[in-house]
């Protein structure tokens, strides 16, 4: 049994509401799906005196296209649940890989409860962190990121390594995705590459009187394809151990086109997800290419040094970076 | 804005080693339980499935890991599977709650026994029974959701989110099949399930 701390719950029904609680209420958190605030509330890593529950702000749950002044982009509240996302016909046509990472995240009681919003803003993950209390003391009385002011995944550390264990978060920044932020200062949009910060203490741009209301994710101009590679020890309900975002666009609509533009981003190797750079070689080689496979490969391999911060041997977590990397774009291209 | 809960700072607890006072809220909730309207006082930091076991009674819920990997305390809330321990109770007013509890007195329920639960029985597919009330609730949601007979995928998709560590999920998988099959059999084949 695990008791949560003592709290007050508020109950707003619109986004002015939760941004004045929010202004009001220093320390308040916002709880929308709970399935990543209450655990860790339950293991005792932070006291807030206040949640303000997003259950009753109805406004949050819509996703429309839209039209911006860089053409049309799809607005997804944050309150859609995983579940709707992974199902929705809109998100399925124009964001296949945002659809199935969706639709990986833990298990379907999870996705039924846990929102887009809060996926996004997941706090950070580390194997010594998202235990109970007892067991923290057990090893020496917890890290940086909890009780303690030591890091036992970089002895010696002065930085918090907690690792992103979003599935949607790494897609989302593939996918050049904006993320819109209300708060007392009114609205802000911040694309999803800037969102994350290397520090697993703090690690998105969000202030803490800001809400996170709809992500804004702009529709392809062409020909695309997209895909999510996940590795996780069980199928269902553990957080991702390889996380690979890939997104190619092609000069047509056709494996064997060449490829004009990609972006592949991993995530849960530490707080901010790795956006993989030197991929210029690849511009040009068809998708359908072993070459382009092998460079793609090669470079996740070389810039994603996993740490020991989520379960599994950071060597061989290296290693599977690459080879489901080379899995999605076998499955891309077998698909046609 | 408190929407039934009192305003806050009702009763003040101090919090230990002395540092800033805590409020210790005890809420006003009004729940639909089973389609019967509950209210009851508890305090606003408990869980639906606090409520539903320590002031309700309700205890085929069951309170296992409590932090959302086992799926034990699985309710549906308007109509989708949810994890009960990882559910304030204050957010859970003005929606339809139901947990196994109320499966008896499901339409498709026979004399106080829903098909599902009596394929269960017959495929033996509980054996501890711990994860049983969890996952009747995740499996009627499927049936529901399916609306004809289910697939051996289907279920075990269905029920990627609850554990059990009794029967190696076959007889689970089995039980719910069939419980789909008779549900679908009696509303193609009415006229057999009358007898003579």
């Amino acid at each position: 049994m695990l008791r949560l701390p003592q709290f007050g719950v508020e109950l707003p029904s619109a986004i002015d509401e939760v941004v004045a609680l929010l202004r009001d209420n220093p320390g308040a958190r916002i709880v929308a799906g709970g399935t990543d605030l209450l655990p860790n509330l339950k293991h005792q890593l932070e006291q807030p005196a206040m949640l303000i529950s997003l259950a009753q702000v109805a406004e949050l749950r819509a996703i429309s296209e839209v039209s911006t002044e860089v053409g049309p982009a799809l607005e997804i509240g944050a309150g859609v649940t995983l579940t709707e996302l992974s199902e929705d016909p809109l998100v399925r046509e124009h964001f296949p890989s945002l659809a199935a990472a969706a639709g990986t995240v833990a298990s379907p009681l999870i996705r039924n409860m846990g929102t887009i919003g809060g996926n996004l803003n997941l706090d950070t993950r580390c194997r010594y962190v998202n235990q109970t209390k007892f067991w923290r003391q057990a090893i020496g009385g917890g890290c940086l990121k909890s009780e303690g002011e030591v890091c036992h995944v970089v002895p010696g550390g002065r930085n918090c390594v907690a690792a992103l264990s979003s599935d949607c978060a790494p897609v989302l920044i593939s996918l050049d995705a904006e993320v819109v932020l209300a708060g007392p200062q009114g609205e802000r949009v911040v694309p999803a590459a800037k969102y994350y910060k290397a520090d697993g203490l703090r690690h998105t741009v969000r202030e803490d009187a800001e809400i996170t209301t709809k992500l804004r994710v702009p529709l392809a101009s062409g020909p695309r394809r997209s895909a999510y590679a996940k590795w996780t020890v069980r199928k269902s309900i553990d957080f991702p151990l390889v996380s690979v975002a890939l997104r190619f666009d092609l000069a047509s609509d056709d494996v064997d086109a060449a490829v004009t533009g990609l972006k592949i981003v991993a995530g849960v190797l530490g707080a901010k997800p790795r956006i993989v750079a030197k991929l210029d070689d690849a511009i040009g080689k068809k998708l359908s290419d072993p070459a382009l496979t092998s460079i793609v490969a090669a470079a996740v391999h070389k810039q994603c040094k996993p740490l020991e911060n989520v379960p599994y041997e950071a060597p061989y977590r290296r290693q599977m970076f690459a080879v489901f990397t080379k899995r999605a774009i076998a499955d891309l291209v077998a698909a046609g | 804005m408190h929407h039934g809960l009192p305003a806050p700072g009702l009763c003040l607890a101090k919090r230990e080693g002395g540092r800033e006072p805590t409020r210790m809220v005890e809420a006003l909730l009004s729940l639909r339980i089973n389609g019967e309207p509950a209210h009851v006082a508890a305090p606003a930091h408990w869980t639906l499935l606090e409520v539903l076991r320590y002031r309700l009674d309700l205890i085929g819920s069951k309170q296992g890991c409590d932090k959302g990997d086992c799926g034990a305390c699985t309710v549906q809330i308007d109509g989708e599977p949810v994890l009960a321990c990882l559910t304030l109770a204050a957010a859970a007013q003005s929606r339809d709650i139901r947990t196994v509890e109320g499966l008896g007195w499901a339409p498709e329920a026979v004399e106080g026994c829903h098909p599902l639960q009596d394929a269960f029985d017959r495929w033996d597919a509980a054996q501890c029974g711990f994860c049983t009330p969890g996952i009747l609730m995740s499996a009627e949601a499927l049936l529901r959701k399916v609306g004809g007979v289910v697939t051996r995928e289907q279920v075990r998709e269905a029920l990627a989110g609850n554990l059990c560590r009794c029967t190696g999920y076959t007889k689970i998988i089995d039980a719910v099949v069939d419980a789909s099959e008779q549900l679908h059999a009696e509303r193609e084949q009415p006229e057999q399930s009358t007898g003579t």
